[in-house]
């Protein structure tokens, strides 16, 4: 069995008085898929910023070597963050996902814009290069943030909540994108929607303070109400590769 | 005889001066439209009145005194917001009529006529003198460095802070030295435009740029030609026209801002409008 990339061992977040995360474990392999889900506010979007090292935690995480200590992490946050009329260029937001790999000084090269015309390229959104940010559509600035997650190089990529801001002509190509993706690095994804992507994910990690780990892509509302995470299964008769049951 | 020293003196202080407030203004500037401070500066600029009144109380530089309650403030309200543990327009609100008040009562309890008082509200390019004009070029060299060096890092800290924290752990340092850096470089131009107008040296000349291009580099560089064009043609015209320099620059800038407008407006709206239909549509 090949060693895990990342190993959550009884992870706790605290804000002030209120446990945010309780008591979290999770082994994420290389390859894995796994889908976040749980209701608002019960530590979804805790859960990924404690491995990205943005909240103190109590409780261990080891970090396989290939991570580089977490340099090989890739972060899409959700799309509400950041200030979208800020005079920056596709080009721009997507070398940013290099800054973690720079000194103090942190310059970009050549070398450096050459890959992000190939990101882009991939992302197929060429002709944004050189767009200032506020010209884009939600589908296309989500499109951009992903590519500034993955310019590194990730082994894992962490995703909170793309489906937000996906328009509907871009939602298939969008989860086309994350399952070649897949094939180089593990994917974590929160979303509150489960019925759209279950045809996507490969296992399931319910977060409600606790985390259950649920290493199917198939789940039951009995199974939800089971590790204490009371959402709605929605779903939907219009998408093809739906594999719920209902009960 | 007389005359030519005077305009000699005139040309010198006013090309260098209004050089060295165009480089100021477009770094510092650019970095408060883009980052939308311009509310936060006004704060700063104003609570750094209180400055110069005990400057003048007690005897020493005003403009000393201004830097440290502009730093001061910048950094208080800066902490505070970070911390998220007070409305920040509110306090930035207290913090700008505090500053007025505190300098006019010590102006007030300074013996004697404070002669330059109306200099440092309008400002006035005939009270600058040489190491005003100094400590204002080696602000330029300062700010010239501290943006080339750090440009991604405080670029990507201004656009998106909590993606930056997943790739330095220093981003408040930067927050706080760069609004430190405006605080002064504000402080500084107060002797050229005056607590009142002196924002607005700041705010025109990027969004003049910002009709032209969406890059953040390029607006810098053409808010600095723009400041360097309102400034000195202010200037000439308000020595001609016996004016007040600092209104009258500002004046000019707006003019320009106009034009402008009026220059950018006429090719782009009809291509830019549809391409937001276009956009919104595919929503």
């Amino acid at each position: 069995m090949p060693e895990p990339l990342l190993e959550l061992i009884s992870v706790s977040v605290s804000y002030g008085e209120y446990r945010a995360l309780d008591d979290a474990g999770l082994i994420v392999s290389e390859n894995d898929f796994i889908g976040v889900i749980g209701p608002n506010g019960g530590g979804k979007t805790t859960l990924l910023k404690a491995i990205l090292g943005l909240v103190p935690y109590s409780g261990k995480m080891v970090f396989n070597p290939e991570l580089q200590g977490g340099k090989r992490i890739g972060y899409l946050p959700q799309i509400s963050t950041g200030d979208h009329s800020f005079p920056l260029t596709v080009a721009d937001v997507i070398l940013s996902g290099l800054m973690m790999h720079k000194g103090r000084i942190p310059v970009m090269t050549a070398a450096d814009r050459i890959k992000a015309a190939g990101v882009i390229e991939e992302l197929g959104i060429k002709e944004l290069s050189d767009s200032p940010l506020s010209e884009l559509s939600g589908g296309q600035l989500q499109r951009v943030f992903l590519g500034r997650a993955v310019i590194g190089d990730p082994r894992l990529l962490l995703l909170d909540e793309p489906g937000n801001f996906v328009d509907s002509n871009f939602e298939n190509d969008f989860y086309e994108k994350l399952r070649i993706l897949n094939r180089r690095m593990a994917i974590l994804m929160v979303s509150h929607d489960i019925g759209t992507i279950s045809s996507h994910v490969r296992s399931f990690a319910c977060v409600n303070r606790k985390l259950h780990y649920h290493p199917s892509s198939e789940i039951t509302n009995e199974q939800l109400l089971g590790y204490g995470c009371p959402i709605q299964l929605i779903t939907h008769g219009e998408v093809p590769h739906t594999v719920l049951k209902i009960h | 005889m007389e005359g030519n020293i005077f305009q000699y003196e005139f040309v010198i202080k006013g090309l260098l001066g209004a050089l060295f407030a165009s480089i100021t203004a477009g770094l510092a500037g650019t970095y408060i439209v883009s980052k939308r401070m311009v509310f936060l500066s006004g704060g700063i600029t104003h609570a750094s009145f209180g400055g110069i009144g005990i400057g003048y109380f007690a005897g020493i530089n005003p403009v000393a005194g201004a830097a440290v309650f502009g730093v001061l403030s910048a950094l208080g309200i800066e902490y505070l917001s970070v911390r998220q543990k007070i409305r920040e327009d509110s306090a930035i609100g207290i913090l700008w009529a505090l500053g007025m008040a505190v300098g006019i009562i010590f102006i007030y309890l300074t013996p004697g006529y404070a002669p330059n008082l109306i200099s440092y509200l309008f400002g006035s390019i005939l009270t600058v003198t040489y190491g005003d004009i100094i400590a204002l070029g080696i602000m330029s060299l300062v700010l010239i460095l501290w943006f080339t060096v750090f440009y991604r890092m405080i670029l990507y800290i201004s656009f998106d802070e909590q993606y930056a924290r997943t790739f330095t752990h220093h981003v408040n340092f930067f927050r706080y030295v760069t609004t430190s850096l405006i605080a002064l470089a504000i402080v500084l131009n107060i002797r050229m435009a005056g607590v009142v107008l002196v924002l607005s040296l700041l705010t025109i000349p990027p969004n003049i740029a910002m009709l032209f291009t969406k890059r953040y580099p390029l607006i810098v560089v053409w808010s600095m030609i723009a400041a360097f064009a309102g400034t000195s043609a202010g200037y000439v015209i308000s020595y001609y026209a016996g004016i007040p320099v600092g209104a009258t620059i500002i004046f000019t800038l707006v003019v320009i801002w106009l034009g402008a407008k009026l220059v950018s407006r006429k090719p782009m709206k009809f291509s830019e409008n549809n391409d937001k239909k276009l956009l919104t549509n595919n929503n």
